[in-house]
């Protein structure tokens, strides 16, 4: 479904991705991790068109007898209309707005209100706190009900695929577990993941496939299972054996 | 620092200079005599702007204001006591003062200087566009204070018949003060925290520069040049009103150092010489063509050009290579200052 | 100093805030979304006031009609100057955009001089409006009633269009944080246009009532209100729009009260006042009365 080839960023003068490729298949999880500074946000941000490749190629086919579009070509508004959706790091929620104008706000792009009403009950359903908590301004919540809106507000689009910068940011254990439970629902219901974590065990335990990124190398990639396993991710990334 | 050139070639450049300057104060009329000194004077404003908003990343639009202040303050110095008593209403120990050109000068920089000084103490700790509009407010609390405190200025109507003292020596003179002031600043440990500053201030605090005393300072020296510019102004054209120091003269002076390129004092000498040249060239074909304000637009769409194409301005931070050493000593390349690096 | 000479006062400190609150509020709506000082925002209205001029005297044209192409043309304006030094500078220091929209006013106030001359020209709103009513011992003029009531008229509107539509939505998300608001799918260039074109529009509308008010208007006038608004718009807290109204009464109401109730010779200092008082709250209330925080985007 995604298509990411030898793709080299650079921000301000500096070489932050340094050929970079990375597959997502159609209904998969996919997991990215890798150390701060390793450039996984960033190639977030070049997905959605937020930053732009000097070179290498970013490939997109939402639907399975559909086209398929080269997303360094298209802008950040296009590319959310062809059915990618960020759940950005650090939740990027409206303060200032209500969580249902929030929620509202993710569904911008479309135009089918009976089709919005409906994805408006199901995400209340899948995260009930957010019905509650309906006309608040959404920089009242907690971090945990945030990063809910944010994901919440990211389904709001009807994606083919959701992108996450570190929904486990600054959460408890408990909220992370609860979150990758709703995560994994939300894959059975039909939305492909690609996700980026810090927090490597929770997001190779939820993906099937991963990819270790490292100052703006891929250095591994493969099951998840597989990874989880490998000695070096163990020392690097999950503190020791496993 | 160190130039490149041997020594002679600078002793030879400076009686090569002082040789023209006697020389064209001589032989040329007043007309052009005058057009060369304002544009001497616009450069030394250019120069302590930059040194200002230039070098240490302030930006300030109150340097008219600086040199209004300078300007009132030479005049009223040099001004005879008759003629004082005729205009103004000062109290004794003023009202008797006679000065000779120099300290008076002088003196209306340092009175230039100590306000800077209160104004810094007020406002420095605002920045990005806050300050800029505060030291706008500044501009026109002074614009306001002189138009209406009769008493010392005259209000509207500005004190003439002030004697011709600036001429070429005086100008040339001030601007190569300014001009060295500048450099030695520029390239000295001060002047490097002044960019280290410029570029990234949370950095350059982390480096231990002290940044409201950085600020101060510069917008003081700034202030410094910026009064004697205002006391050669007002005798060269004789007479000081409230209305040249405007906010449109503010622009001016802005739009010098950022053509020129912000932090390059070469830049805003010939950014300042091109664009005065140019507008005293313009004036008497707008004159002619009833065409006011065309100077004034062009100079706003160089600008805008210039911000939009190369916001670094012609000469950016840097002097010409012919007059400085290598990469060492060049300010705002230091590595723990330089922009960029990881997310 | 009597009670009635204070009510007199107040009244017109609210007639004047009026004006101000409106061309403030277009200041916030565009420092909201963009984050830059827009210099020219104070030329709009000098803009606005000559259409005025030119509508009415050329085409004779009613009031409503006058107004109606006074928004227009200001929108216009606010689309185009957006595009000339505010879209390029998307991005780069505050300071540079400051400097641009400097810029941009110091072009306007110059081609208004050049094509119109700096003379000042005389404006004429129909008699009917000019008639003066009195309720007690305050007098004003009808003009000063319809200046106040499509002032609140339109501040209303405005809200409604901030609050309760998609647009104003959009708007709201695009000021707070830029780059989400592009995940989310929003064209934030339209965005951005929409929010200058509503601002400068109501920025013309206050020009139409400044030149109504005070009879005579000049290429130069722009820089009063403009710098005034930047004020009033820091007062109430920089980028809130009710900040901007709030802000809009109280510098009306200073302005006013301070030349009505101290002796005459402070008159002059009132300008000077109101930029004292400025930089005394941009240094201790930064965020102004409402107390909008975050400077910064996330």
């Amino acid at each position: 479904m995604l298509k990411v080839a030898d793709v080299h960023v650079y921000r301000g003068r500096t070489h932050v991705l340094k050929g970079v490729s990375l597959e997502v298949g159609r209904g998969d999880i996919v997991a990215l991790i890798g150390a701060n500074g390793a450039g996984k946000t960033t190639l977030l941000r070049t997905l959605s068109g937020l930053l732009r490749p000097r070179r290498g190629a970013i490939r997109f086919q939402p639907r399975a007898d559909g086209p398929e579009a080269d997303l360094t070509r298209l802008a950040a508004e296009d590319i959310v209309g062809l059915g990618i959706s960020h759940c950005p790091e650090g939740r990027g929620v409206f303060a200032r707005l209500s969580v249902r104008e929030n929620l509202l706000i993710g569904a911008y792009r479309r135009r089918d209100r009976g089709g919005i009403e409906e994805d408006y009950r199901r995400v209340r359903a899948i995260f009930p706190i957010l019905e509650e908590r309906a006309g608040q301004a959404a920089g009242s919540l907690s971090g945990g009900e945030q990063e809910m809106l944010a994901i919440g507000r990211a389904l709001m689009s009807r994606p083919a695929l959701l992108i996450l910068d570190e929904p486990s940011l600054g959460l408890g254990p408990m909220v992370v577990a609860r979150l990758f439970d709703v995560l994994a629902e939300i894959n059975r219901q039909g939305v492909t993941l690609l996700l980026v974590e810090q927090n490597a065990v929770a997001a190779l335990n939820l993906a099937r496939r991963g990819y270790v990124l490292e100052t703006g190398r891929m250095v591994l990639s493969g099951p998840s299972r597989q990874l989880l396993e490998d000695p070096n991710v163990q020392r690097a990334y999950l503190g020791g054996a496993a | 620092m160190n130039l490149r050139r041997p020594r002679w070639i600078w002793l030879a450049l400076a009686l090569g200079g002082v040789a023209a300057v006697g020389l064209a104060q001589a032989a040329w009329d007043d007309y052009l005599l005058s057009i060369v000194n304002f544009v001497g004077i616009y450069a030394i404003l250019a120069v302590s702007l930059n040194l200002t908003n230039g070098f240490a990343g302030l930006f300030s639009l109150g340097h008219p204001g600086f040199m209004a202040i300078g300007g009132y303050v030479t005049a009223i110095l040099t001004l005879p006591a008759s003629r004082k008593a005729m205009f103004l209403a000062l109290p004794g120990w003023l009202a008797g003062i006679e000065l000779p050109f120099l300290p008076a000068l002088l003196a209306g920089g340092a009175a230039a200087t100590l306000t800077a000084f209160l104004l810094g103490l007020s406002v420095l700790r605002l920045s990005g566009h806050y300050l800029a509009v505060a030291t706008m407010g500044f501009l026109i609390i002074v614009q306001v204070l002189i138009e209406n405190w009769e008493s010392v200025t005259r209000g509207p109507l500005g004190l003439n018949g002030l004697a011709a003292l600036t001429d070429l020596w005086w100008v040339y003179g001030g601007l190569l003060a300014a001009v060295y002031v500048s450099w030695k600043v520029k390239f000295s440990s001060f002047g490097r925290s002044m960019l280290a500053m410029r570029e990234d201030s949370l950095a350059a605090q982390c480096l231990g520069v002290n940044l409201f005393r950085t600020r101060v300072a510069a917008l003081a020296i700034g202030a410094f040049f910026a009064g004697v510019a205002g006391g050669l102004w007002a005798h060269l054209v004789t007479a000081i009103t409230p209305g040249t120091f405007s906010l449109i003269m503010a622009f001016n002076i802005v739009v010098m150092v950022v053509v020129g390129g912000t932090g390059s004092i070469t830049g805003a000498v010939v950014a300042a010489v091109v664009f005065s040249a140019a507008t005293e060239i313009f004036r008497p074909l707008e004159e002619s063509f009833e065409a006011y304000g065309i100077a004034e637009i062009l100079m706003a769409l160089v600008l805008l050009v210039i911000l939009i194409y190369r916001p670094s301005g012609l000469f950016g931070s840097r002097e010409p290579a012919f007059l400085t050493a290598g990469p060492t000593h060049e300010p705002g390349n230091h590595p723990a200052t330089a922009k960029g690096g990881q997310r | 100093m009597t009670a009635d000479y204070i009510a007199q006062q107040i009244v017109n400190g609210l007639i004047l805030g009026s004006m101000y609150a409106l061309v403030a509020i277009g200041f916030s709506m565009i420092y909201g979304i963009v984050r830059l000082i827009n210099f020219a925002h104070g030329d709009i209205v000098m803009i606005g006031a000559f259409v005025t001029l030119g509508l009415l005297q050329s085409l004779g044209a009613p009031l409503p009609v006058v107004a109606v192409g006074v928004l227009l043309s200001g929108a216009g304006m606010g689309i185009a100057v957006e595009r000339a030094a505010f879209r390029p500078m998307r991005g780069a220091p505050q300071v540079t955009g400051f400097i641009a929209s400097l810029a941009v006013s110091i072009m306007l106030q110059n081609l208004g001089i050049l094509t119109l001359t700096a003379q000042p020209r005389n404006f004429a709103f129909p008699d009917y409006l000019q008639a003066l009513i009195h309720v007690g011992a305050v007098g004003f003029r009808v003009i000063d009633v319809v200046i106040m009531l499509s002032a609140v008229l339109l501040m209303g509107l405005l809200l409604l269009l901030v609050h309760r539509t998609r647009l104003g939505m959009a708007m709201r998300a695009t000021a707070e944080n830029l780059d989400v608001a592009r995940l989310m799918g929003i064209p934030i260039n339209r965005t951005i246009r929409a929010a200058f074109a509503v601002g400068s529009g109501l920025a013309a509308i206050a020009g139409l009532m400044w030149g109504g008010k005070f009879g005579q208007i000049d290429p130069l006038l722009g820089y009063v209100p403009g710098l005034k608004s930047f004020v009033a718009a820091v007062i109430g807290g920089g980028g809130s729009i009710p900040g901007a109204i709030l802000g809009g009464y109280v510098l009306g109401l200073a302005e006013v009260l301070f030349v009505g109730l101290l002796p005459p010779i402070y008159s002059a200092f009132r300008d000077a006042f109101v930029f004292a008082a400025l930089i005394l709250i941009l240094l201790a209330l930064p965020n102004g009365i409402l107390g909008k925080a975050a400077e910064d985007r996330a």
